[in-house]
C-alpha cells in the first residue's frame, strides 16, 4: 500500500527517478510488483475474467516470473498492450518484461534493441474461413478479402505469401483481435488471419465455433518470445531461466503438485540443482536457492500451464504439437542445469 | 511590474549614465530583459529536450536518420490511388498514404459544404418542420464525437449491407441497384468506372504516373469553363451596353458539353459495370466500407457545424437588407440568392475554412475503420515495422502541418481579398 | 336614430350583422399549416419529403426499440426473448452500465467519482451564479484538491502539500513584495516550484508514515468509461484556460520574441491533429525525457490535451480582445493601470465575456475528443464498447452501445450549450 502512494506521489508529481537501463531487479523487489506486457484481451492466452484478474498461458508465465522474485504469484500487474505500443512500453520502462504474441525475429532482436530470452510457444501464420464458402486450402483465395491485425509480422508474411503464389488479395487492416472478429463474423473479409494458436482462441469465442475452418497452409514461423530490454543480463538471466526452469521441470517431472515434495532433495542431480537442494544458482541470478520451486508452484510447469489454458481439454483445443517436449517429438527443449 | 514609475506617454527621462539595476526597472530595457530571460529559459527547455533525446537514443542503440523510407515496406493497401505493391519502399507507402488523407479530405469536404448550406438555408426557412428537423440534425451531430459516428457509419456498412455472397444464385437475397450498374455490400460500394477504348496512356511525373487521358479531361473541362466565363461576359457586356441580354444557355452547354463528349466518344469511352466474380465483385470502382464510412461520418457530421455558419453568417446579414430585396420585388428565392448569401458568404467563409482544417485533421481517424491514410501508413504500419517511432512521428506531424498551413493561408489570402470590398 | 335611417335608406342595413368565425383557411391548424407547411410548391414539396424522412426513420427504428429487452444475460437470450422479432437488446446496457461509466473503478467506491462530480457543481456554482456568496470561491480553489484525493485516493497528505505548494509561494511573494517587487514575482514562481520537486514527496511519506490517513489508492488504469473522459475533458479545459489566457497576451504583446514563440507554438498545435499528439504522449514523451522516467499515461495524456485546447483557447481568447474596442485600452492607460491591472480589471472581463461562446465551444469540441484516447489504449466508452463486444455473451451488439455512448455524450454538450446560451443572454443585457 506504502508503495503504491509513492508511486502514485511520484506520478502526481511528474517526476520520477529509476533507471530503466540497469537493475530491474531491484527495481521489481523495491517496487513489491513486476509489470508487465501482455495483449490486449486473447482468450486462453492472455485476458482478464469476470473478476477483472487476468487469466491465460502468457499470463502464467508472468506469475511464475513474480513468484520467483517476489514470492507472490498475485504481485503483477499487468499492462495490456497492442502491437503498436509494446515495444515503446518496454523500451520505456512502463513494462518490465512483454509476455504475449510476440514474435521472435531479427530485426527485433538486433535493430529494435530487445532481448528474446526464449521461446514461450512455437506458432505459425494461418488462415480462417467459415465452412459456407467451401475453401479448403490458402491457394484457393485468390481475389478473396482478408482481415489482418496491422502492427504485426502478419501483415508482411501475408503480402509475402499471396506474391509468391501470384494471387490478388484485398486487405482489411484492423486495429485489435477484438474488432477484426467482429468484422470476420459479419462477413466483411472472407478470410481471418492470424497465428494459428489466435485462431483457435477466437475460434474457440464464437458462438458456433463448427462453422468455421481453419485451413491447413501455415504460411511462416512464428516463434512467440517472452521479450526484456537489451542491457541488463541479470533481468535477463532470470527470465529466461525461470522460463527454462518451467520448460525443464515437465521434462524432469517436476509439477506443482509434488515440487514441494521433490524440493527436499531426491536422488536426480539434476532436480536438486534446479529445485535448489543443490549448488547455489539462485544466487548467481540474484535470487534466493528456492527461485524456481515458487515458479513452478505458482501456476505448474511448461506442459500444465499447457494443458491448463490452452491444451486440448480446453476450449481452445491447442494440441502440444511442435511444442511438445524434444523427447516427445517436439521443440521445447530447456538448456542443461548445470 | 507594478512599479512603473513612468507613464508610457511621459517623455523619456533625463539622461543618466546606464547602471545595471536599469535593466529591471527602466522601461525601455526592462521588456528587453524579460524576453532574453524568457529566451534563455526556452533555449534550456529545448537544449534538455534535445540532450535528452540524444541520449535515450545512445542508450537504445539507434540513431536518427530517414534512411528507413527508402526500405521495402512489405505491407500492402488496400485503397491505392497510385501504383503500389508491397515491394515499394516505406516512403511510397506513406505517399499512398497521404493521397488517401487528401482524396478523404476532399470528399468530406465538398459532402459538409452540400450538406451544410442546404440545412443552413433550410433552417431559418417558414416551413416549421423542416426547420425543425434541421435543427435536430445539427444539434444531434454536433452533440456526439466524429469518432462515434464514423464507427456508427461503418457498422451500419458492414451489419446492415449484404455480403456479395447474397448476390449469388438463381435466386439472391440481394440485387444490385440501377440496371445492375451499382453493387452495395457489406465490403463497400461498386460503382461502374469510365474506361477508355484507346487510352492515352499515362507520363511520369515524380513519383507519380498520371493517366494522360484523364489529365486531359481535366484540362478540357477547366477551357470549357473558361470559354463558358468568357461568353457570360460578352453577354453583360452587350446587357450593359444595350439594355437587352442575348440568349446564351444553347452556348453554354454547347461549350460546356461539346468538347467534352467529342473527346470520350474520340477515345471510346464506355463504363466498365461490377460483377461478380469468385468472393468479390470485380470491376468497376470499389468505393472500401473504410472511405464510405470515413466519407458519410466526417461530412455529415462536419456539415451540421457548417450549417451552423450558414445560418448565423444569413442572420448577420441586417433585415434591411431582405426588406430592400422585396421592395425592388424580388422573390424570396432570388433574394436569398442575389442580395444576402453574396454578402453573408464574407461571414461565412473564414470560419468554413476552419471546418475544412478539421475535416483534414480529423482524416487521421481512418485507422478507426481501417482506412488507410497517411495516420496508418507512415504513422501506424510503417513506424511498427521499422521502430522509427520519432523519425515517423515527426514526418508525419510536419506533413499535417504543411497541409493546415497551406490551406489558412488560402483562407488568409481570401479574406484580404473580401475585407477589401467592404465599406 | 337608427330607427330613422333604417326608414329612409332601404341599402342601408339597420342592424349588425353577428360576428361569424373567420373562413375556415385562415384560423386554427389550418391556418397554421397553411402558412408553415404548404405555402407554396416549393415549401410543399419539402414538407412532404421530410414527413417521408421522419416516417421513415420512425418506421426503420420504431419496431426495433418498441421490443426491447431490459433482462438478459447474454445477446443469444435476447434473441431467445424476442423470438425472431427485431428488438433492441438494451440488456447489454443493464448488464455493463457501470463499466461504461466508470470503467473497472472498484465497484465498492462508486460513491467517490460521484461524489467528486456532485462537489465539482458546488465548486462550479460561484463562478457560474455570482449572486452567491463569495465566500464560496475559497471551495473553488480548494476543489481540484479535493476531487484528486476523491478519485484516485492514497495519501491525504499529497494533496495537502501540493498545495502548502501555492500557500509557499503567496508567502515568499508577500514576503519579498516589499523589498523588491520584481524578484517576488520569481520567489512566487520558483519557490512552489523547489517545494514541490525537493519538498513535497519527502514530507508526504513522512507525514503519511505518521499519520496514514487517505480513501483507498485507486490505480489509474482502473480509470476509464464516461469517467475518464470527464477527467481529461475537465482537467485540460481548466488549466488550458489560464493558459490560453497567456498564450493570447503573449501573441498580442510588443515583444517580438515573446509573440513569436507564441505563435509558432498555436500554429503549430493547431496544425496537427490531436491524436499525433496523443501518440507523442503515448510513444515519444520518453524520447525528451530524461532516461527512465516515465509517468501515469493518464497524466501524459491530460498534459497533451490540456496543451491542445490552450492553443484552440488562446484563438478564442485573440478574437475577443479583438473585438474590444480600442477605447477600452486607452481608457485603461488613461487610468494609469499598469499592464497586468488593465489586463485584469478592464480588458479580460471584457473579452472573456466576449468570448463566452467560443470557449464553451471549445470545451465541447475537446469532451468530444476524449473519445480519441481510445487509440492509445485508454479505455473511454468507445474502448470499452470494443471490450464489451469483445466477450462472448455479447459479441454482435453494436447499436444499443452507440446509441447508449451517443445519448451520453449528446445530454452532456447539449446542456452545456444551452447553458451557454442562457449565460450569453444574461450578459448581454447588462453589457448595453
Amino acid at each position: 500500500m506504502k508503495k503504491s502512494i509513492i508511486v502514485a506521489a511520484v506520478a502526481a508529481t511528474g517526476l520520477t527517478a529509476g533507471i530503466a537501463n540497469a537493475q530491474t531487479l531491484s527495481q521489481i523487489q523495491e517496487r513489491g510488483e513486476l509489470n508487465c506486457g501482455v495483449s490486449t484481451g486473447l482468450a486462453g492466452f492472455s485476458a482478464p475474467d469476470a473478476n477483472g484478474v487476468w487469466q491465460g498461458f502468457d499470463v502464467d508465465k508472468c506469475r511464475a516470473v513474480a513468484a520467483a522474485i517476489l514470492d507472490d504469484p498475485m504481485a503483477v500487474n499487468f499492462v495490456p498492450t497492442t502491437g503498436q505500443t509494446r515495444f515503446s512500453a518496454l523500451a520505456s520502462g512502463e513494462v518490465d518484461m512483454l509476455a504475449r504474441n510476440t514474435t521472435w525475429t531479427f530485426t527485433r532482436d538486433i535493430d529494435l534493441n530487445l532481448t528474446f530470452v526464449g521461446t514461450n510457444y512455437y506458432d505459425g501464420q494461418g488462415f480462417m474461413v467459415p465452412r459456407e464458402i467451401g475453401v479448403s486450402s490458402g491457394m484457393e483465395l485468390d481475389g478473396a478479402t482478408v482481415c489482418i491485425q496491422t502492427g504485426t509480422t502478419t501483415e508482411l508474411n501475408l503480402a509475402d505469401f499471396f506474391r509468391a503464389n501470384g494471387m490478388s488479395y484485398e486487405p482489411v487492416p484492423i486495429e485489435t483481435n477484438a474488432e477484426a472478429q467482429q468484422q470476420y463474423l459479419a462477413g466483411a473479409c472472407d478470410v481471418y488471419t492470424t497465428d494459428v494458436s489466435g485462431l483457435a482462441a477466437t475460434r474457440a469465442s464464437f458462438a458456433d465455433p463448427g462453422e468455421h475452418v481453419i485451413l491447413p497452409e501455415v504460411i511462416s514461423k512464428e516463434p512467440l518470445g517472452l521479450v526484456v530490454r537489451d542491457g541488463d543480463k541479470q533481468w535477463e538471466g532470470i527470465v529466461r531461466w525461470t522460463l527454462m526452469a518451467l520448460i525443464a521441470a515437465e521434462e524432469l517431472g517436476v509439477t506443482s503438485a509434488n515440487v514441494a515434495e521433490l524440493a527436499e532433495g531426491t536422488d536426480s542431480p539434476e532436480i536438486n540443482r534446479l529445485l535448489g537442494a543443490e549448488g547455489d544458482f539462485g544466487a548467481m541470478l540474484g535470487l534466493d536457492s528456492e527461485w524456481a520451486v515458487r515458479a513452478i508452484a505458482a501456476a505448474g510447469n511448461y506442459g500444465e500451464i499447457f494443458a491448463a489454458n490452452i491444451g486440448e481439454q480446453t476450449p481452445i483445443g491447442l494440441a502440444r504439437g511442435l511444442n511438445a517436449q524434444w523427447t516427445q517429438g517436439g521443440l521445447m527443449y530447456a538448456p542443461p542445469f548445470r | 511590474m507594478s512599479t512603473s514609475s513612468d507613464p508610457r506617454t511621459k517623455p523619456a527621462p533625463p539622461k543618466r549614465s546606464f547602471e545595471l539595476s536599469m535593466l529591471l526597472y527602466d522601461q525601455r530595457y526592462r521588456s528587453i530583459t524579460i524576453q532574453v530571460f524568457f529566451l534563455f529559459l526556452l533555449m534550456l527547455f529545448a537544449a534538455w529536450l534535445v540532450d535528452n533525446t540524444v541520449n535515450n537514443l545512445r542508450a537504445l542503440g539507434r540513431d536518427f536518420s530517414f534512411a528507413f523510407l527508402n526500405a521495402p515496406a512489405g505491407y500492402d493497401i488496400s485503397q491505392r490511388p497510385i501504383e503500389y505493391n508491397s515491394q515499394m519502399t516505406h516512403g511510397r507507402a506513406a505517399l499512398v498514404g497521404l493521397l488517401n488523407t487528401l482524396i478523404l479530405a476532399v470528399m468530406a469536404c465538398v459532402l459538409a459544404t452540400v450538406l451544410g448550406v442546404i440545412a443552413g438555408v433550410l433552417r431559418l426557412s417558414n416551413n416549421w418542420i423542416v426547420g425543425r428537423l434541421m435543427t435536430v440534425y445539427v444539434e444531434v451531430f454536433r452533440n456526439i464525437p466524429t469518432l462515434l459516428w464514423i464507427l456508427i457509419f461503418g457498422a451500419i456498412m458492414t451489419e446492415a449491407m449484404p455480403a456479395p455472397s447474397a448476390f449469388r444464385g438463381d435466386t439472391p437475397a440481394a440485387s444490385m441497384l440501377f440496371n445492375d450498374s451499382i453493387a452495395i455490400t457489406n465490403r463497400g460500394v461498386y460503382v461502374p468506372s469510365i474506361l477508355f477504348e484507346r487510352d492515352l496512356g499515362s507520363f511520369q511525373l515524380g513519383p507519380v504516373a498520371p493517366s494522360i487521358s484523364w489529365v486531359l479531361v481535366i484540362l478540357i473541362v477547366a477551357a470549357s469553363i473558361w470559354a463558358n466565363k468568357k461568353i457570360i461576359d460578352h453577354a453583360t457586356r452587350v446587357q450593359n451596353a444595350t439594355g437587352i441580354r442575348p440568349k446564351t444557355w444553347w452556348k453554354s452547354i454547347l461549350v460546356l458539353l461539346g468538347p467534352l463528349a467529342l473527346y470520350f466518344i474520340a477515345l471510346g469511352a464506355h463504363l466498365e459495370y461490377p460483377e461478380l466474380r469468385g468472393f468479390n465483385f470485380a470491376g468497376g470502382t470499389h468505393l472500401r466500407n473504410s472511405l464510405i464510412a470515413m466519407w458519410l461520418g466526417l461530412g455529415i457530421y462536419t456539415g451540421a457545424f457548417v450549417a451552423e455558419n450558414v445560418r448565423s453568417g444569413i442572420l448577420a446579414i441586417s433585415r434591411g437588407q431582405t426588406e430592400a430585396a422585396f421592395a425592388l420585388g424580388l422573390q424570396p428565392g432570388k433574394t436569398m440568392r442575389l442580395v444576402v448569401l453574396p454578402q453573408a458568404l464574407r461571414v461565412i467563409i473564414p470560419p468554413l475554412i476552419s471546418q475544412y482544417l478539421n475535416i483534414t485533421k480529423n482524416t487521421s481517424l481512418g485507422l478507426a475503420v481501417g482506412y488507410m491514410d497517411l495516420r496508418s501508413t507512415l504513422g501506424g504500419i510503417t513506424i511498427n515495422q521499422t521502430g522509427r517511432e520519432l523519425e515517423g512521428m515527426l514526418l508525419m506531424m510536419l506533413i499535417y502541418l504543411a497541409i493546415s498551413l497551406i490551406i489558412s493561408g488560402a483562407m488568409n489570402v481570401y479574406n484580404s481579398r473580401v475585407t477589401l470590398k467592404e465599406r | 336614430m337608427s330607427n330613422i335611417e333604417s326608414h329612409t335608406i332601404a341599402y342601408v342595413r339597420g342592424t349588425m350583422i353577428p360576428e361569424q368565425d373567420p373562413p375556415i383557411t385562415e384560423t386554427g391548424a389550418i391556418k397554421w399549416l397553411r402558412e408553415n407547411l404548404f405555402s407554396g410548391w416549393f415549401n410543399t414539396l419539402l414538407t412532404i419529403l421530410s414527413l417521408l424522412i421522419i416516417w421513415w426513420s420512425v418506421a426503420a427504428i420504431g419496431p426495433w426499440l418498441w421490443n426491447m429487452v431490459w433482462n438478459a444475460g447474454s445477446l443469444r437470450e435476447c434473441r431467445e426473448i424476442l423470438a425472431g422479432a427485431e428488438g433492441a437488446c438494451f440488456a447489454v446496457i443493464n448488464d455493463r452500465w457501470h463499466q461504461l461509466l466508470f470503467g473497472f473503478y472498484p465497484p465498492a467506491l462508486y460513491w467517490r467519482p460521484v461524489l467528486a462530480l456532485i462537489l465539482l457543481f458546488v465548486a462550479l456554482a460561484p463562478v457560474l451564479f455570482p449572486d452567491l456568496p463569495r465566500k464560496l470561491l475559497w471551495f473553488s480553489a480548494v476543489y481540484p484538491f479535493v476531487a484528486y484525493h476523491l478519485l484516485w485516493g492514497g495519501s491525504v497528505w499529497l494533496p495537502i502539500v501540493a498545495l502548502l505548494g501555492f500557500v509557499a509561494g503567496y508567502v515568499a511573494w508577500r514576503l519579498i513584495h516589499r523589498m523588491s517587487p520584481l524578484a517576488s514575482v520569481f520567489a512566487a514562481v520558483i519557490v512552489p516550484v523547489l517545494w514541490w520537486v525537493i519538498l513535497a514527496a519527502p514530507l508526504n511519506s513522512f507525514l503519511y508514515s505518521g499519520l496514514p490517513w487517505g480513501l483507498d489508492f485507486v490505480r489509474s488504469d482502473r480509470f476509464g468509461g464516461f469517467l475518464i473522459s470527464l477527467v481529461i475533458g475537465i482537467t485540460g479545459i481548466s488549466i488550458s484556460l489560464p493558459l490560453g489566457i497567456l498564450l493570447a497576451l503573449g501573441r498580442q504583446s510588443d515583444m517580438v520574441f515573446v509573440k513569436s514563440v507564441c505563435v509558432v507554438f498555436i500554429e503549430f498545435i493547431r496544425g496537427v491533429p490531436l491524436i499525433t499528439l496523443l501518440f507523442t504522449a503515448s510513444l515519444l514523451l520518453n524520447y525528451f525525457l530524461p532516461p527512465g522516467t516515465s509517468f501515469d499515461l493518464i497524466l501524459r495524456v491530460i498534459i497533451m490535451v490540456t496543451l491542445f485546447a490552450a492553443a484552440y483557447m488562446a484563438e478564442v481568447i485573440r478574437g475577443g480582445l479583438a473585438a474590444l474596442p480600442r477605447g477600452q485600452y486607452e481608457a485603461a492607460d488613461a487610468l494609469g493601470l499598469d499592464y497586468w491591472k488593465a489586463q485584469r480589471l478592464i480588458i479580460m472581463p471584457q473579452a472573456l465575456k466576449i468570448s463566452i461562446p467560443g470557449i464553451v465551444n471549445t470545451f465541447i469540441g475537446l469532451f468530444k475528443d476524449t473519445t480519441l484516447v481510445v487509440f492509445i489504449g485508454l479505455l473511454d466508452p468507445i474502448g470499452l464498447s470494443n471490450a464489451i463486444r469483445a466477450s462472448t455473451d455479447w459479441q454482435g451488439v453494436y447499436w444499443e452501445l452507440f446509441i447508449f455512448i451517443g445519448l451520453l455524450f449528446f445530454v452532456f454538450c447539449f446542456g452545456i450549450s444551452r447553458y451557454s446560451m442562457y449565460l450569453e443572454r444574461r450578459l448581454k443585457t447588462d453589457h448595453k
